[in-house]
């Protein structure tokens, strides 16, 4: 009964801080409330018995992919969104979109409200660490290694984005580019 | 009320729906890629849901592969953002129309 | 009446525990506050403060008092809601991992059905964890990664130079450190084959080496230098020093917000402490105590417990000796350090662990 109640409170705050984030225009504040959700969304997770996920949500998207936007705000010292001057027609695709989206999210829950219940198994165990650790290792090896590779190569890209490039690197670029459109100096 | 299935669906479908009219919305680049963040966070709950409410693993994998891919684009779009940011001074996605006509 | 009881019981119980644990945990960090102004005395020569009581063990309140009453500045163009709301995300990230420390074992030798309108029946055990979840070792990593929110955003919103570099040096350095941390913990979950923290002792009891120090001593080692660079203690304390950025991202805090960043930093070199010690020293675990007293009985975890706690304050010690002892590092070297050589330590500790882990098993 309090683990029924606890879930909507945390829904309820993942919403408002949801409306939060898109509401303000100041960029970090936006960001502070996307950190709000993600807590929300973890301690979710917790009651759907998922205690893995729920750390690891805390861990990867609250402690680095916001702590890197955070970063990134403060670093550019961003300003205040502001309101659309031109396509001022973005508004109501938007509106209408939203409208769109919400009526489909309740026809779905509708539906599957009235399809017939299948009983959760009280001692079903597929959140546990070791079934996770099991399941990547043996069925799911290849997506993990994938996704390894995939990590590697974004690594790599994060830094060379962001190099500065000396003088003598900058004339090599500019010339391999101008070789390549075939031009002269 | 307990909250069974279709709860958790309503739930995700409604932060999904935020997600997606945050991203018409917004702006700057980094509004956008958090309203992104937002999406791909309701579609983890549905994998998360569905995991628990037929007893699967794969449900949990796959928000594990979601989560791992989202940290990838965060890091590659972000360092796209600033590299942008050296050159035209603005985040702002209408500046980045170098490519048009 | 009775059913209200019934259903009430588990709360109480739960809400007793986590104000001892919280009032226990307040209660060392203040105590490590004066411990710190006495040792770095001693150290350099000198008494530390001793007017306040005898041997000044009052000295804490007195600090307490005086955060209270000192004048609140508000910096004038700083973002209000983000300024006050970076030393609660900073203290309250520090305290959380508090639910999930295990104290001491279970007490399993009281008859619980002497309790009354039975609310004893089926309790065979008295946990001395106010949570035992399954990945305690991820919270705790969660959590402290949450911590670097306080700093970065108290950096950023007192609008101030000194505030703004030391809040982004220190928040690099924090998720620097992080990996290095989270790396070496992997060799001894390893080890235990769980990510509980109670298992992870239960485990350290089973092994012949009774103390995971002794299989992962680089682990421990790489651990202990990460848990420095986390709490910002020297030798990493370089976004806080006087001499170099003023305060750092405290600078434009007083009284009250500054205690609880105060308080953050010891709270959060307890938090350290206590893993190093479940992790690497066994936590509650003496071993030969088993021969002394009878296991789940009351004097075996209380004296566990002290055990616990003594392990704890050694830890407090090592950390304020080397603070009077050691000079600190640049940010540039620090950088370097933790990038290029902690985190490649750390990973080849995982490589050996997996490999010798793989040909015992086999």
């Amino acid at each position: 009964m309090v683990g029924n109640a606890l879930f909507f409170v945390f829904a309820g705050l993942a919403i408002a801080c949801a409306i939060s984030m898109v509401y303000h225009r100041n960029p970090l504040y936006s960001a502070v409330s996307l950190v709000g959700v993600f807590i929300a969304l973890s301690c979710i997770y917790v009651t759907l018995a998922a205690p893995f996920i729920a750390a690891v949500q805390i861990l990867i998207y609250a402690g680095a992919i916001m702590v890197l936007v955070v970063f990134v705000i403060m670093l550019l010292n961003l300003d205040e969104d502001k309101p659309l001057t031109r396509l001022r027609y973005l508004y109501a695709i938007g509106a209408g979109l939203g409208v769109i989206l919400l009526a489909q999210t309740f026809f779905i829950f509708y539906a599957v409200m009235r399809a017939p219940n299948v009983p959760v198994a009280e001692d079903q165990t597929a959140g546990r660490t070791i079934d996770i650790g099991r399941a990547m290792y043996s069925e799911y090896l290849l997506p993990v290694e994938i996704v390894g590779v995939l990590l590697m190569m974004a690594v790599i890209g994060g830094v060379i984005l962001s190099r500065k490039l000396t003088q003598p690197q900058l004339e090599l670029v500019v010339d391999n580019e101008m070789e390549r459109r075939g031009e002269d100096h | 009320m307990e909250p069974g299935l279709a709860t958790y669906l309503a739930l995700s479908g409604v932060l999904f729906t935020i997600g997606c009219v945050g991203v018409i919305f917004k702006r700057n680049a980094i509004g956008m890629f958090m309203c992104i963040e937002l999406m791909l966070n309701a579609v983890n709950l549905t994998f998360v849901a569905f995991s628990r409410y037929y007893s699967d693993t794969t449900g949990q994998l796959f928000v594990f592969m979601v989560m791992s891919v989202a940290a990838a684009e965060a890091a590659v779009g972000l360092g796209i953002i600033i590299a942008f940011f050296r050159n035209s001074r603005s985040v702002d996605v209408d500046d980045a129309s170098m490519l048009r006509n | 009446m009775e059913g209200v009881i019934k259903t009430a019981f588990p709360f109480i119980v739960l809400s007793v525990g986590i104000l001892l644990a919280f009032q226990g945990v307040l209660m060392i960090v203040a105590y490590t506050v004066l411990a710190e102004r006495k040792v770095l005395g001693w150290i350099q020569g000198r008494i530390g403060p001793n007017r306040v009581g005898p041997w000044g063990v009052l000295q804490p309140f007195a600090d307490l008092l005086k955060f209270i009453f000192k004048e609140d500045l508000v910096p004038d163009k700083s973002t209000k809601f983000i300024y006050f709301l970076a030393p609660m995300v900073a203290l309250i990230a520090a305290l959380m991992p508090i639910v999930v420390y295990p104290f001491g074992p279970a007490i399993t030798s009281v008859d619980w059905t002497l309790l009354p309108f039975g609310l004893g029946e089926g309790i065979r055990e008295l946990p001395l964890t106010i949570a035992r979840i399954d990945v305690g070792v991820l919270f705790v990593l969660g959590i402290t990664s949450v911590g670097v929110y306080g700093i970065a955003l108290a950096g950023w919103s007192s609008n101030s130079k000194y505030s703004l570099m030391g809040g982004l040096r220190s928040s690099a350095q924090m998720i620097s450190y992080e990996l290095a941390m989270g790396a070496s913990v992997i060799g001894v979950v390893m080890l235990a084959g769980t990510l509980d923290l109670n298992g992870i002792i239960y485990a350290q009891q089973q092994s012949p080496f009774r103390w995971y120090i002794i299989p992962q001593f680089v682990g421990f080692i790489v651990f202990l230098i990460a848990a420095f660079a986390e709490t910002n203690r020297v030798p990493f304390d370089l976004p806080e020093a006087e001499t170099e950025l003023v305060a750092g991202f405290h600078t434009e805090y007083s009284a009250l917000k500054f205690a609880l960043f105060f308080m953050a930093e010891y709270v959060n070199m307890f938090t350290v402490s206590v893993m190093c010690t479940v992790l690497f020293l066994g936590g509650w675990y003496v071993p030969g105590l088993s021969h002394l007293f009878e296991v789940g009985s009351i004097p075996y975890a209380l004296v566990s417990h002290l055990a616990f706690i003594g392990k704890i304050c050694a830890f407090l010690f090592f950390y304020i000796w080397v603070r009077g002892t050691l000079p600190r590092f640049r940010f540039d070297q620090l950088m370097n350090f933790g990038w290029k050589f902690l985190l490649p330590v750390a990973i080849a500790n995982v490589i050996v662990t997996i490999v010798v882990v793989y040909f015992l098993n086999s």
